[in-house]
């Protein structure tokens, strides 16, 4: 009874929102012959959406995860099936209520109308709440509830009529056959079918649909508990499924919704209750679907007692029961974003997965621009699959951070907030010396990195003020004022970072240069020895990377970038060398120890150790050379992300500690200080107003308005230079400016120091918004010692753009004067660059 | 020698009784031993006429008066002693509300265990019986042990076969000693009015209805139909604990188990519990939207579609066949 | 008056029963446990009797550890006390089994607490052996009636009727009196919110009865044979209205 054709364009896994939504925008943008498989039945083939409560609450702190909700409901505002209701968080501790007032700052950055309410107004919001037990909320009028399985019906149905889809209900993919490293056919047990791009749409099954071609999809199934209660007779009446704001309890991890006329009770407090994706049943094995196994009840007993308390009214009437209650399925990621794009390992085949309904369809519209043109509208980065090193994709990561990532569904999560389990997994050579130093470790993308040494304590009595302490402990937190103190010893004497984290890819063969002309903005064809800082465009001219090139050979290319952006680079340059393999990618990362050796003095301590000359005539900035330093033969890279004069030194890890004791050793009558992340990535930058990727940087905002459009347009092409001309030839809607903070007094008397992200306003208060309907934000906020000042960047209107400009950053409800220091890339510290270049 | 216990209305014994001769006539063939059968209630004399056809040799009819209306504890003595006095290897009874009743009580009577609900029995030391657990939808083999081997055969576990040769039936009656005890509970017929309408289990075809039907009103295309064709509707476990029928109309595991000839299962999924109330039927027909659910799969007939749509069309097509030509 | 209530753990089985590799039990890894819908309503007509009449009620279940769930799922719909019969998991036949509550309810007695009524499920959802109500009963000299679809109490005695096939019967008996109870003599309510944190935090009394050979000694499960099946396609919704009368009339129904 096979009705599956033997060949298509695109096959689509699993038909939920995810895989619906999919279908139908893939259809939309003009393709045809698309095969939506699922072992299920429809409408609800027994994945998470059958189960999900189905609410929607708009504000995130994340801009990416807000813009895709925000879409969503757009849509689902066009399918006839969102039902607004209201939704508020509620605050059972001051620290919550701190909480409320930074999602009220996200609201305001994300354009979305919020405001906070008291107890009172809670009240008459939600008539039948204990409003003793609370000390305020965060109401969002445009929160609603939708209707996932009809929506994806719908757009399933849409795909359909367009000609476009087939959609084969009960067919089980029992493999995936991959050729010369591209995707080529889905098999079922309803037959095979040749496809050239495959969608993995599959939710918690997506890890084993994945590795069926040979594929990796790092998540875990945990379980949700969820019950409903009714018949609630307040509700008797109400027309429709919901009449009342949905309320999330925000202190308590847990929500209660209206669903007719029962009440659904949600926990994201329990223990982390994490599954297999190997061991979740088979339809025929479930009672209800295989995303909702069987209720655990004393796991939920305290959720219960939370909700009692506070809407004693309903919940504790002895006529209301609970009518149905489940451990509901969903998918966790170890970094709590979804896992977006095409997969690292299999050429068309992609992954749309650990997705929640409130931004499933704005997701799979992001997805279909992706796979259709290379150019999604809202920029998908910080959700790119690629983005995980192989040590993320193991069982032990994915469910370590996953258990861990699990109780911070609801949780005040600083943003610098550090994961505590599986830590120690890259370790620099220079590690024992750091903790013997007393560092503090930060991890990204797996490595220890210092990010303040608590061995320069002594220098804050040195410095006294300027290290401008934070007396607010949520500002404190994960920082030490040691930092500042580095900083500022950094720009007297002289620093060394460990920079072992950074990616170090090298590119190489036959045409490599004609590789790196066409990825790179900037002039590759270079002097040999010398060192780029360049941009990589998608088709859009959105940024897609930012890095820096070594060219070693004539056709020998270094290229060193971010630890967190590394494994997403590498992805975009493989995929873009020629397919004859004429040029070859090595992956150097675990190869190369760097220490970064900055300030005033770097060139004497260099010149204590090495033969080379290293004078500024001999060695210019923006060039590298392999020097001696003793029995180590380094790559030294004349370069700086703090603004200072130094080098970067990479060494073969092996003799990373040789090279440590070398420079420490020399570095002791210089009164060398060793210097954490802390400066290299915030304070040094900051003060430089070099971007960062991630922060300034991003697929959203091109190369002319972050001000990193160079004066020329080299005559070679390069991917995005079509759109790149056209933005230069058009007058900016932005202009990424920095900020300097007037007063960073609070009424509390204190200062206060504000983090990134928060919104940027008029005088009077109001939100900037560009031509292009984007909103003025932080994108980076850090001290900058050397200035005295707290230092912002923001995307601003051109109008606002001009130095001087006064304007407000709200922060914690509390609205801050600053002014507009520069307009552009200018630096804030050392404008003319005098440090770098002496 | 293997007792058979039969039930019978006015000495006609019931189809269960008729499928427990017929195992128990196996049972003494392959033991080698004499089929005797019991019966209760005055009346149990009139059944010899069948059980002859079953191989019968001795029908043992305890007479007492006082056994003639429905007392669980006083059959069950009946069957005792007449079970210590005869000594059969086996005594085997239906498993009807009444059989099973009847039987519990005679095993906590005797001491004995008891295998409910068997399919297959091997005799031996101890006996190997195969027995129905969750309804049928699962089967367990156990050892059975004691002096005498009491069971209950699953209804329809085989089809009732009787001999074309006759046995020669002896009638035994028997007057047990019987106590005010055996008799603190008496199940006394209530007589109701008659409503015309037909019984479940005896309608030769059923309508049953699931969610499917889509509300409580929903039923009166199946009341339609039912009415069309002599037969009586039905429900399904959820179409009760939703409180659109009485759970007196029931089918399934915890509800009625029927036989009919067609049973047409309308908007039920076909869920294990459901399916051993109906499975006894002789052939089912599926309404139902999804052409993937487990009754279409179980089903000999299924049309594919809303329940409310097909009763529509089949009962108008039935009215109009059944409309009178005029003139 | 005095209401105990027996219940069984038992798994809440799906669309589908597999079987563990030793084909002892049910696989039960993707399953809920519950009680029998008989034993839910058993619950809930004691739970109702004590509302009406006043006294105590009581549950007692024999099985592992694990079934205090099913007590405290009991105690959540309003009965007061709980007894566990503790078991180390292997299966109690039913001879066993009754001697067991048999010797509790002695027990019980002999501590002053004795049952106006001990009520049962019609049969365990599982193992299905028709009995224990019956055994109970006959070990503890009291009438008994099984498989009731209403029951009411009057003084000192107890008004049943149950279905048959026919129709309805009824008896009359006196209390104290053993019944077992069929799914349908009521509509069990759900746990509220405060029962189920009420329940949690009650004391469950414990008994750990010593297992005897009953007599009847499970070897193994299987699943029946699944007969090779096919099935005929009338037709789509009201196009198939021809084809289902043209049945009708070869089944003869017509």
């Amino acid at each position: 009874m096979s009705s599956l054709p033997a060949q298509a364009r695109v096959v689509v896994i699993g038909a939920g929102i995810v895989g619906n939504s999919m279908a139908y925008h893939l259809a939309r943008l003009g393709w045809k012959d698309i095969v939506l498989v699922d072992k299920g039945r429809m409408p609800n083939p027994g994945g998470s959406t059958g189960h999900a409560s189905n609410f929607i609450f708009l504000t995130d702190h994340s801009k990416e995860m807000t813009a895709f909700t925000l879409d969503s409901v757009r849509q689902y505002k066009e399918l006839g099936v969102f039902t607004q209701s209201g939704g508020i968080e509620v605050a059972r501790t001051t620290e919550r209520m701190q909480e409320l007032r930074r999602r009220m700052a996200s609201s305001k950055a994300w354009g979305i109308d919020a405001e906070l309410v008291t107890p009172a107004e809670v009240k008459r919001l939600v008539p039948f709440i204990n409003e003793d037990v609370i000390l305020g909320g965060f109401s969002t009028p445009g929160i609603g509830t939708v209707d996932s399985l009809r929506g994806g019906t719908l757009m399933r149905e849409k795909a359909q009529a367009m000609g476009a889809l087939i959609v084969a209900a009960g067919s089980e993919v029992t493999g995936i056959d991959v050729e010369n490293g591209r995707v080529k056919r889905v098999r079922t047990d309803q037959g095979d079918i040749e496809a050239e791009v495959v969608v993995i749409t599959s939710g918690i099954w997506s890890p084993r649909i994945a590795r069926m071609a040979g594929a990796s999809i790092p998540l875990s199934p945990a379980v949700h508990q969820m019950i409903s209660v009714g018949p609630v007779p307040l509700f008797a009446d109400t027309v429709g499924e919901i009449e009342y704001p949905i309320v999330r309890d925000m202190d308590t991890n847990g929500y209660e919704r209206q669903h007719g006329s029962d009440m659904e009770v949600g926990s994201y407090d329990h223990r982390p209750i994490l599954w297999d994706p190997d061991d979740i049943p088979s339809l025929e094995q479930s009672k209800l679907s295989p995303t909702e196994l069987p209720f655990t009840k004393e796991d939920f007993d305290e959720s219960l007692e939370h909700a009692l308390e506070l809407m004693p009214d309903i919940l504790g009437d002895p006529s209301v029961g609970i009518r149905h209650a489940i451990n509901g399925l969903l998918s966790l990621t170890p970094d709590g974003f979804p896992l977006l794009g095409e997969t690292p390992e299999v050429k068309g085949l992609w992954s749309v997965a650990a997705i929640w309904i409130k931004e499933a369809p704005g997701i799979a519209r992001c997805m279909a621009e992706w796979i259709t043109s290379g150019i999604p509208e809202i920029d998908p980065s910080g959700s790119d699959i690629a983005r995980f090193y192989d040590h993320q994709k193991t069982q032990a990561h994915i469910r370590g951070r996953s258990a861990e990532g699990f109780n911070k569904t609801y949780g005040i999560v600083h943003p610098r907030e550090q994961w505590e389990s599986n830590r120690r997994v890259r370790v620099s050579p220079f590690y024992e010396r750091e903790k013997a130093l007393g560092a503090f470790f930060f991890e990204t993308a797996g490595w220890e990195r210092p990010h303040w040494y608590e061995s320069n304590k002594k220098l804050l009595a040195e410095y006294g003020e300027r290290v401008m302490p934070r007396r607010y402990e949520w500002d404190a937190r994960w920082w030490s004022p040691i930092i500042n103190a580095e900083h500022l010893a950094m720009r007297d004497r002289v620093a060394m970072v460990d920079l072992s984290a950074f990616a170090v890819f090298d590119i190489a063969g036959s045409c490599a240069l004609d590789t790196m002309q066409r990825l790179c903005v900037v002039q590759m064809n270079v002097p040999l020895g010398r060192v780029i800082y360049t941009s990589l465009l998608n088709p859009a001219a959105g940024i897609k990377a930012d890095l820096t090139v070594m060219r070693l050979g004539s056709n020998h290319f270094r290229v060193v970038t971010g630890g967190a952006d590394g494994a997403r680079d590498k992805k975009w340059f493989i995929d873009h060398l020629p397919d004859d393999g004429a040029v070859q990618l090595t992956d150097l990362t675990s190869s190369w120890a760097t220490i970064g050796v900055w300030g005033p003095r770097a060139r004497d301590l260099l010149t204590s150790i090495t033969d080379a000359d290293v004078s500024n005539e001999a060695f210019a900035f923006g060039t590298c050379r392999f020097i001696d330093i003793g029995p180590v033969r380094a790559l030294a890279s004349r370069i700086s992300y703090v603004g200072e004069l130094g080098w970067e030194i990479y060494v073969p890890f092996e003799q990373g500690a040789r090279l440590w004791d070398a420079i420490w050793d020399a570095g002791q009558p210089l009164d060398i200080v060793p210097a954490g992340i802390g400066v290299y990535g915030t304070t040094g930058r900051i003060e430089k107003c070099y971007r960062a990727y991630g922060m300034e940087l991003e697929q959203e905002f091109n190369l002319v308005e972050t001000g990193l459009a160079r004066p020329q347009v080299k005559p070679q092409d390069f991917i995005g230079k079509e759109a790149y001309l056209k933005q230069r030839a058009e007058p900016p809607a932005a202009i990424l400016s920095t900020l300097t903070v007037d007063d960073n007094t609070s009424q509390s008397g204190f200062k206060r120091f504000m983090q990134g992200r928060e919104p940027v306003l008029s005088q009077d208060g109001k939100r900037l918004v560009d031509k292009h309907g984007r909103g003025s934000y932080v994108t980076s906020a850090g001290s900058g010692p050397s200035v005295g000042k707290t230092i912002l960047m923001s995307f601003l209107p051109p109008e606002q753009a001009r130095v001087g400009t006064r304007l407000r950053v709200e922060y914690f409800g509390e609205q801050y004067p600053v002014t507009v220091a520069v307009a552009g890339p200018t630096p804030v510290f050392d404008p003319q660059n005098t440090r770098v270049k002496s | 020698m293997v007792l058979a216990f039969i039930e019978h209305l006015n000495g006609a014994p019931t189809t269960l009784s008729l499928e427990v001769l017929t195992m128990a006539g196996r049972l003494s063939g392959e033991m080698a031993v004499p089929l005797e059968a019991v019966a209760i209630g005055p009346k149990g004399a009139a059944a010899a006429g069948i059980v002859t056809s079953y191989g019968v040799s001795r029908l043992h009819v305890g007479d007492d008066p006082r056994l003639a209306d429905y007392a669980p504890a006083g059959w069950a003595r009946a069957v005792a002693e007449l079970t210590e006095r005869v000594n059969p290897e086996v005594v085997i009874g239906t498993a009807s509300d009444r059989g099973s009743e009847v039987m519990a009580h005679v095993a906590a009577r005797m001491k004995l265990p008891l295998a409910a609900n068997c399919t297959e029995i091997a005799p031996g030391d101890p006996f190997t019986v195969t027995r129905q657990r969750w309804g049928g939808s699962l089967l367990e083999e156990a050892h059975l042990k004691g002096r005498v081997k009491l069971l209950t055969l699953a209804p329809h576990a085989l089809a009732a076969e009787a001999s074309p040769s006759r046995t020669e039936v002896a009638t035994h009656p028997f007057t047990p000693a019987l106590d005010d005890k055996d008799f603190r509970v008496r199940l006394v017929p209530q007589v109701e009015a008659d409503t015309g309408k037909i019984s479940l289990a005896q309608a030769r075809v059923v309508i049953g209805g699931g969610r499917g039907v889509g509300s409580a009103e929903g039923f009166a295309s199946l009341e339609e139909l039912a009415g069309l064709l002599g037969g009586a509707v039905g429900c399904s476990r959820a179409v009760t604990s939703l409180g659109w029928r009485p759970h007196s109309d029931q089918v399934g595991q915890t509800g009625m188990r029927i036989a009919p000839d067609l049973y047409i299962a309308c908007g039920i999924s076909g869920a294990i519990q459901h399916m051993v109330g109906c499975r006894a039927a002789k052939h089912i027909l599926a309404i139902n939207t999804d052409a993937a659910a487990p009754i279409v799969e179980q089903a000999d007939y299924a049309v594919i579609g809303d329940v409310q749509k097909v009763l529509s069309s089949v009962n108008a097509q039935i009215r109009k066949l059944r409309e009178v030509p005029v003139g | 008056m005095n209401v105990l209530v027996c219940v069984k753990r038992v798994p809440a089985t799906a669309g589908h029963i597999a079987l563990s590799a030793d084909s002892q039990e049910i696989d039960t890894r993707y399953l809920g446990f519950t009680v029998s819908p008989h034993e839910e309503c058993a619950v809930e007509e004691a739970v109702r009797l004590i509302e009406k009449h006043g006294g105590s009620s009581t549950v007692l279940t024999l099985g592992p550890e694990v079934a205090i769930d099913q007590l405290r799922d009991a105690m959540a719909l309003g009965i007061e006390r709980a007894i566990l019969l503790e078991t180390d998991g292997r299966e109690w036949d039913p001879v066993a089994t009754a001697a067991a509550i048999v010797e509790a309810i002695e027990a019980e007695r002999a501590a002053g607490r004795s049952y106006d009524l001990v009520m049962f499920g019609n049969e365990s959802a599982d193992s299905a052996g028709y009995q224990i109500g019956v055994r109970v009963a006959d070990a503890l000299d009291l009438p008994c009636v099984t498989g009731i679809k209403a029951l009411e109490i009057g003084d000192g005695e107890a008004m049943v009727r149950r279905q048959t096939e026919a129709g309805w019967e009824t008896a009359e008996l006196s209390l104290p009196a053993v019944l077992t109870v069929k799914e349908g003599i009521n509509l069990p309510r759900y746990p509220s919110l405060p029962g189920r944190l009420r329940a949690k935090k009650k004391e469950i009394e414990r008994i750990k009865p010593q297992w005897q050979d009953g007599g009847l000694e499970k070897i193994r499960l299987k699943l029946p044979v699944q007969v090779e099946h096919s099935v005929e396609i009338l037709g789509k919704n009201g196009d198939a209205g021809a084809q289902v009368v043209e049945l009708f009339q070869r089944l003869r129904l017509l």
